[in-house]
């Protein structure tokens, strides 16, 4: 079926996993799991003190250990070059790993131990006894600590007075929202097997992006860029920490001194302080408004953790800069140094946390003035920018909105809290609007006509669960006008060359760009009847140039979020009955996987309302219950039937019309539960999440407190 | 007898014997995974709190990652990789792949080795907790949505899939009949 | 992970003889609990052996009515088996709201009843605990405890223990039957834990080497009108912070017989009986569980992260008691 020949294109029609067989038949390799002849396994020995200095590490009995092949630590490391920048910035120097013997923060990398066999290494990393001079550490988060201080490049963006605006204001609201330490945990752990081959450093890796992942191991390691060579065919999720992390600089650096391959993984509670989370914040919102909801003021300040050795800013006012307009209007960042692991992006860096603070907020506003929270929505809604000034690429909030009521069942909604009752169970609804920018960074792809008159495409994407190659194989057959299946896909192999990393929404988005051009330019060399030649004809391109051209505007993806909550009182226990998300996010490549994706955000926004907290000891300055059973994420029976649906929304100026859904579906998703749970029993929680402990503390102060 | 760690063992796996010297330390995951080749099962966690690695051993789903391997000799042991029949996918593989019930598909082998054992279990007239009325005389519970839910909690799945998994394990049980199992759990 | 040799026993006997040879013995059961721990360094046995192919598995009908789980009985067939779920419905309930349905198929009766606890600080080998290192202290009193507990507790330790199970079994009197080389033996399972006071590290009164080998209930036909409820931060796969098991039996608006034991707030299984003693004889109410419940949650001893479980218990007690009286008067 020639797409375009029955007028029906490949892009925007559900198709199934192009790796899917062999995701359920277990043949798919992640990187732990691809064999290699003399293989050596090393395993990571963590800090047990939040600061100070490595006084000794005692080697050698752990090195006559049966099946130690070698321990590395600050001692005998080789060196590591850490004055960089790679794609996300200045270099983490926790990939530094054992320059020095400074400990930064708790589970802070002190050796590496590799052995023959992965418990025998294990074990051996267990022994390694370590001396440490511990220092006083400082681990304790709050917005009232005066250290705090604005990031550099995150100044304050502004207009008009707020003061003046919040005192000729009928209705203000002021409140503090609280989120807490939150982990990507995705379900591989991180995983590298590195070896010389040929002159070669080869890695098999999960992550995020090869050509990222290459790039920084050259710098690393001073290596000439063409000799090496990542490549991350399956990728057990990432949400934002699987960048380079020091589990890669362990293998190379042992694979490199053992001239032997090394495998080198993380343990889930390893996980807890090497690849980043999502850090705390502390929020406070103050909205103005005339009585019948028209903001006159608003006000973000967004207060979050970072750690001694990078500057992090969670960057949690944002979605009041693209939501909503007020003449007078501030959102404001801070930031807080502490001795702890260095937070980094987490699905929806920023907008997750902000959205809860601002959406709670709206709603509250809502309740004050007397005003269905949808309509408050649509009273607000600017025509541009609302800093900027610019126009938006395409903004369908409004769409979501009344299309999502009108699904949800919303105008049937009793506005009045803890009215409704089903046994021991309080019912409510809630909503909220969302944010996500749609951005597009420069790649390449390759096109190439096969002389058996198929197509392959190659472009360095990374297909972290998104249907990355799925997704590409659609917008390839449109561009080749041919069969999805006429096209093999090839991603996440730093030989293909530079492009974006799955991250920001934006991997989706910048990949088909690239390739929809390579296909255009391949099919503008074709000529119509000649013969290919054995070696095929290939066209490549690099987006850079239209990138680059596109002309200035708010480019945002949005949405509306519905929830239904029932909760008891008397045990705390709060369960989401329904969700409904309505998108306005660009074309959908794939409806199949592009519902699981959004449905997926919407879950961690659940999990984000209801379970996800890491608790900070502040006596030992690490995570109590570091594991799966201490941070709880959403299980399959918190999980209620849920729907996600979108609008008509394509980006004028994109060549497919994608804006990107990675993020966006998480959005919104906890203050639309929060707010419902405010509905089901006038109770408003202000800080995640909503644990039945803190249900219950709640539920004895008056309502509406 | 002076003290032994290790011990040359048998492990029956997808019906096919496989002899061993192993570590006692050696998970069945890691047997299975480092030694076998069957890298199927996941490593998630290696606490048993996330249920990737989950197999059926007699018939009965288990997370691999506690069981010691030369705990598991004498037992048959059923991977992700020996739950079709040949090329037929079994109908919950099927059903996954259908309905999209996974994402990143690290958690999938698990899920889909527990999805076969809890549409067994519930043949077998195994309550759960989401079971209101426990006692026999109540008669088996049907599968609902919220019975899978509740029976499908031991496989974490951090992408959300869980939705279209809910979906694809109601679609195989529906399209189970009696005697046509690959695996028919011993409950 | 340290190396440990590995032996199947032949038999109670040869299970005792091969755990009395070696210093650091330990039963190996299911291994859900134990092999973790021994993951983490935090148990370092120098041998296992294996009971799980011990002919200890049966589930059956005591002359009396009652019923003996045989100690290596999975926690699943516990759970399944039609005798467990007509007699002691609680029971049953309590085991499936444990774990996870892979757990549950692993985990054995015994080794569910010697589980350690789920305090964070004792699963971070890295940190003090007393009850992993005695006289390390216990960060918990001071640092993340909002699920520790609030009674039977001690200034030296404030874990709860984490059994579902032993919750049900605790509210239906369950004796737990064990061998030593000296030969069988048994006690109430009210006297398997022993008070924390400053040893928490001594989490058992069984005897060294001790096997258990069965648990009896004793006949209850209160029991057969029982449920269990469990509080916890997710729907599923995951401990409690409050759970009940009550039993209740009402006759001419009396309480007749009731049975009470909460989980997750005490080092053991609490039995209730300062409450259950308060409702015998007299109006099967709400006003009447509340009283109860209060009389014996009087003796709770909360840290500030964990007041809320004293209203939890409280309402969840009345909560239950009530379902079941109304039920009984329907």
């Amino acid at each position: 079926m020639t797409a375009t020949a029955e007028g029906k294109s490949a892009v925007g029609t559900a198709r199934v996993r192009l790796e899917g067989l062999d995701k359920v038949t277990g043949a798919a390799k992640y990187a732990g799991e691809v064999d290699f002849d003399g293989l050596a396994y090393g395993h990571l020995v963590l800090s047990t003190v939040a600061r100070g200095r490595v006084r000794a590490v005692h080697a050698d009995p752990v090195l006559a250990l049966p099946g130690v092949v070698g321990v590395w630590h600050h001692g005998n490391a080789p060196r590591v070059n850490t004055d960089f920048s790679g794609m996300l910035g200045p270099v983490d120097p926790l990939l530094g790993l054992f320059q020095n013997d400074r400990v930064p923060h708790a589970g802070w990398p002190v050796a590496l131990v590799v052995a023959e066999t992965s418990e025998q290494a294990r074990e051996a990393a267990d022994a390694l006894a370590v001396d440490y001079d511990p220092e006083p550490h400082d681990v304790v988060f709050g917005a009232d600590r005066p250290e705090a201080y604005t990031p550099p490049g995150q100044e304050d963006r502004s207009k008009g007075d707020i003061e003046a605006g919040l005192a000729a204001s009928a209705v203000v609201v002021d409140r503090e929202y609280s989120t807490p330490e939150e982990y990507h945990n995705s379900m591989e752990p991180h995983a590298a097997t590195a070896r010389w081959e040929g002159g070669r450093l080869e890695v098999v890796d999960s992550n995020q992006g090869t050509p990222m992942v290459a790039g920084d191991l050259a710098q690393l390691f001073s290596l000439d860029p063409e000799s090496v060579r990542v490549r991350a065919e399956h990728v057990g999720g990432a949400f934002g920490n699987k960048g380079t992390r020091p589990h890669l600089v362990a293998a190379v650096m042992a694979a490199t001194a053992l001239q032997r391959p090394v495998r080198v993984t993380l343990t889930r509670r390893q996980m807890f302080s090497l690849v980043g989370y999502r850090p705390p914040t502390a929020q406070r919102v103050r909205l103005g408004a005339d009585p019948d909801g028209r903001l006159r003021a608003l006000d973000h300040e967004a207060c979050s953790q970072t750690s001694t050795t990078i500057e992090y800013t969670e960057l949690s006012a944002t979605p009041a800069r693209t939501l909503y307009d007020a003449d007078a209007h501030r959102t404001a960042h801070r930031l807080l140094r502490l001795d702890v692991p260095s937070p980094t992006f987490m699905r929806a860096p920023g907008e997750a946390p902000g959205s809860f603070a601002l959406e709670s907020a709206l709603d509250e506003l809502a309740e004050k003035c007397g005003v269905d929270p949808i309509e408050l929505r649509l009273r607000n809604e600017p025509e541009v920018g609302p800093l900027s000034g610019l126009p938006f690429s395409s903004r369908n909030l409004r769409a979501c909105l009344e299309e999502g009521a009108r699904r949800f069942g919303w105008a049937d909604r009793d506005p009045r809290p803890g009215v409704r009752r089903e046994g021991r169970w309080l019912l409510g609804t809630g909503m909220a609007a969302a944010t996500f920018p749609s951005g597009a960074v420069p790649s390449t792809a390759s096109a190439t006509a096969e002389a058996d008159g198929s197509f392959t495409v190659g472009v360095n994407a990374s297909d972290v669960g998104t249907g990355a190659r799925t997704a590409m194989a659609l917008v390839a057959a449109d561009a080749l006008d041919t069969d999805p299946d006429n096209v093999k896909i090839r991603i996440a192999d730093s030989d293909l060359g530079p492009a974006m990393i799955a991250g920001g929404s934006m991997g989706t988005r910048s990949w088909a760009w690239a390739v929809a051009e390579a296909a255009r330019e391949l099919r503008e060399r074709l000529v119509p009847g000649a013969e290919v030649p054995p070696e095929g004809i290939t066209a490549r391109t690099d987006t850079g140039a239209a990138i680059g051209a596109l002309a200035q505007k708010e480019r945002y993806s949005f949405a509306a979020q519905f929830a239904e909550v029932a909760v008891d009182p008397a045990s705390g226990e709060v369960r989401v009955r329904r969700m409904l998300g309505a998108f306005a996010a660009g074309r959908i490549v794939n409806p199949l996987t592009a519902r699981s994706q959004l449905l997926g955000g919407m879950v961690w926004g659940l999990s984000m309302a209801l379970h996800e907290e890491a608790a900070r000891d502040r006596a030992s300055g690490a995570v109590v219950g570091g594991d799966l059973a201490g941070y709880h994420v959403a299980a399959n029976a918190d999980v209620p039937d849920m729907e996600a649906f979108w609008v008509d929304d394509p980006d004028p100026d994109d060549p497919v019309g994608i804006k990107g859904i990675g993020e966006i579906g998480i959005v919104g998703a906890a203050a639309a539960i929060g707010n419902a749970v405010w509905h089901a029993t006038g109770v408003r929680h202000r800080h995640l999440p909503i644990r039945p402990d803190r249900v219950l503390a709640a539920g004895r102060e008056a309502p509406g407190a | 007898m002076s003290p032994a760690t290790s011990s040359t063992i048998t492990l029956t796996v997808n019906g096919e014997k496989h002899t061993l010297a192993v570590d006692h330390r050696t998970t069945l995951l890691d047997a299975l995974r480092e030694r076998l080749g069957l890298t199927g099962s996941k490593k998630g966690c290696d606490q048993g709190q996330c249920g990737a690695c989950t197999v059926l051993v007699d018939g009965r789903r288990t997370v691999s990652c506690l069981q010691l391997a030369v705990g598991a000799e004498g037992r048959e042991v059923t991977t992700i990789e020996g739950v079709a029949d040949g090329d037929r996918l079994h109908p919950v593989q099927q059903a996954f792949l259908d309905l999209d019930g996974y994402q990143c598909g690290y958690c999938t082998p698990g899920q889909i080795c527990s999805a076969v054992a809890v549409i067994e279990e519930h043949a077998a007239g195994w309550p759960s907790v989401a079971t209101g009325d426990v006692r026999p005389e109540a008669g088996a519970p049907e599968l609902t949505a919220e019975e899978i839910r509740e029976r499908m909690s031991g496989n974490l799945c951090r992408c959300g899939a869980y939705v279209s998994i809910v979906q694809a394990v109601a679609r195989a049980a529906d399209a189970r009949t009696p005697g046509t199992e690959a695996e028919g759990a011993t409950a | 992970m340290k190396e440990f040799d590995y032996r199947r026993a032949d038999g109670v006997s040869g299970a005792l003889a091969l755990h009395g040879a070696a210093p650091e013995a330990r039963f190996l059961g299911g291994g859900t609990n134990l092999v973790d721990l021994m993951k983490t360094g935090i148990e370092r046995p120098s041998l296992l052996v294996d009971i799980r192919e011990l002919p200890l598995d049966g589930i059956e009908a005591t002359g009396d009515g009652g019923l003996r789980i045989g100690a290596t009985a999975t926690n699943s067939d516990t759970a399944a088996h039609p005798e467990v779920r007509r007699r002691y419905p609680a029971l049953a309930q309590a085991l499936l709201a444990g774990a996870s349905g892979q757990l549950r198929n692993m985990a054995t009766v015994g080794g569910n009843l010697l589980q350690r606890t789920r305090c964070g600080y004792f699963s971070d080998a890295t940190g003090p605990c007393n009850k992993r290192v005695p006289g390390s202290g216990c960060p918990a009193i001071e640092g993340e405890h909002h699920n520790h507990a609030i009674l039977g507790a001690s200034a030296h330790c404030v874990a709860t223990h984490p059994s579902d199970m032993a919750v049900a079994l605790a509210a239906f009197d369950a004796v737990v039957a064990y061998e030593t080389a000296d030969g069988p033996d048994e006690m109430p399972l009210a006297d398997l834990y022993p008070p924390v006071g400053d040893t928490p590290h001594v989490e058992t009164a069984l005897p060294a080497g001790a096997l258990i080998t069965s648990v009896t209930l004793p006949p209850a036909p209160v029991a057969a009108a029982s449920r269990y409820r469990k509080v916890r931060e997710r729907a599923s796969f995951a401990f409690a912070i409050g759970s009940v098991a009550a039993a209740l039996e009402v006759r001419d608006g009396t309480v007749h017989d009731v049975r009470l034991a909460f989980g997750a707030v005490a080092p053991r299984p609490w039995r209730a009986q300062t409450a259950e003693k308060a409702l015998a004889g007299g109006p099967a109410t709400a006003e009447a569980f509340a009283a109860a419940a209060d009389a014996e949650l009087a003796a709770a001893e909360p840290l500030p992260d964990n007041e809320y479980k004293v209203p939890l218990m409280r309402d969840l007690a009345v909560s239950v008691l009530t379902e079941l009286a109304e039920e009984a008067g329907a």
